[in-house]
């Protein structure tokens, strides 16, 4: 194969736009939960046993880790296309990247639905 | 006035140093241009580009104190001493502060910059309202002189693949063009991780840009011209 410089992947505006929408998702959710607990003084382990018995904190928070996976990876494919050349590594690293991001969202399913 | 200066010649210097002049000068109303030519009175191996000397032709780009601008309207006085010029950042340097500018220029022909438009030409000129006429302000007078691509660290890091300031700046100028068809493949080019989307909106080009102009509001305009065609 030829050694030359390759641009023209014709993405981007997607994960731009999605990077944005996610960090919206995230604000507003560390917002309202932050001013949520400051409102809740004397904030115990009954407290949060109550705050995610119902399914909209539940999904509230699904949808924020959701963003927060989007988000991390396009941030981490970011800095692997800085910093990883050779092509070949760069997809393994990718590939091992959304299959633990996977993973977490499994996983958080679990945590939040106590399954 | 005592300056401090980045001195390489590869055909005679193993690495790059920084030699000290002293030159007897009041800073008055003199830019930093004046005091370099006199500085070459002194020592004629002294390397720097200029030309028209006021600010017009961009050829005596530099980094000055830290900070990419133009020497010929640098006002001494202004400055710091010592002063401390080094070659712009990020291009390979061919001698003291003369830098090649090839990659520059590459990313800049691979926008276009040209008027595009497949229509017979018309016996005088192609018209516009003065309203279109004005969206082309602080775009078409970008001089390519280079300090806000050499102040990026996007184009340092990736100046093969991402165009930079200066050549984002110049594809919104043609793209803001209402006598320009090229549009939808002049937004193709660009839709791509590395050649636009490596702007992370530092705005160190805004920063330093001689002319005042702004890369980063053309840059989001481009973004907005995206996201307004594929939602």
């Amino acid at each position: 194969m030829v050694n030359r410089v390759v641009t023209g992947a014709h993405y981007g505006l997607r994960d731009w736009l999605a990077q944005r929408v996610t960090a919206v998702v995230m604000a507003v959710y560390v917002l309202v939960l932050a001013v949520y607990l400051l409102l809740q003084p004397g904030f115990g382990y009954e407290n949060w046993i109550y705050l995610f018995s119902g399914n909209v904190m539940r999904t509230f928070s699904m949808l924020f880790l959701l963003s927060l996976f989007y988000h991390a990876w396009i941030g981490v494919r970011d800095i692997v296309m800085d910093y990883v050349k050779p092509a070949g590594i760069r997809l393994l690293i990718h590939v091992l990247v959304i299959l633990a991001l996977i993973l977490y969202t499994i996983w958080s399913v679990q945590i939040l639905w106590g399954l | 006035m005592k300056f401090r200066i980045y001195r390489y010649n590869p055909d005679v210097d193993t690495k790059p140093y920084m030699q000290d002049y002293d030159l007897d000068l009041q800073a008055g109303d003199a830019m930093l241009l004046d005091a370099l030519m006199l500085l070459r009175q002194q020592d004629d191996s002294l390397g720097f580009r200029k030309s028209c000397r006021e600010g017009v032709c961009g050829s005596d780009a530099m980094n000055i104190n830290g900070r990419n601008g133009l020497a010929c309207i640098t006002a001494l006085s202004s400055l710091k001493q010592p002063i401390e010029i080094r070659p712009l950042p990020g291009l390979p340097v061919i001698r003291d502060l003369i830098v090649d500018m090839t990659q520059f220029f590459k990313q800049y022909h691979s926008i276009k910059p040209y008027l595009v438009n497949n229509d017979p030409p018309p016996e005088t000129e192609r018209l516009q309202s003065p309203q279109d006429r004005a969206e082309l302000d602080g775009l078409y007078e970008c001089i390519l002189c280079a300090c806000c691509t050499t102040a990026c660290p996007s184009f340092w890091w990736n100046p093969d693949k991402f165009v930079g300031p200066s050549g984002l700046l110049q594809a919104y100028r043609f793209i803001a063009d209402t006598r320009d068809q090229d549009t939808a493949a002049r937004l193709d080019n660009l839709e791509d991780p590395y050649r636009l989307f490596r702007c992370h909106t530092i705005m160190n080009c805004v920063d330093v840009c001689p002319k005042e102009l702004n890369p980063t509001e053309a840059i989001g305009k481009i973004k907005d011209m995206m996201v307004k065609r594929t939602v």
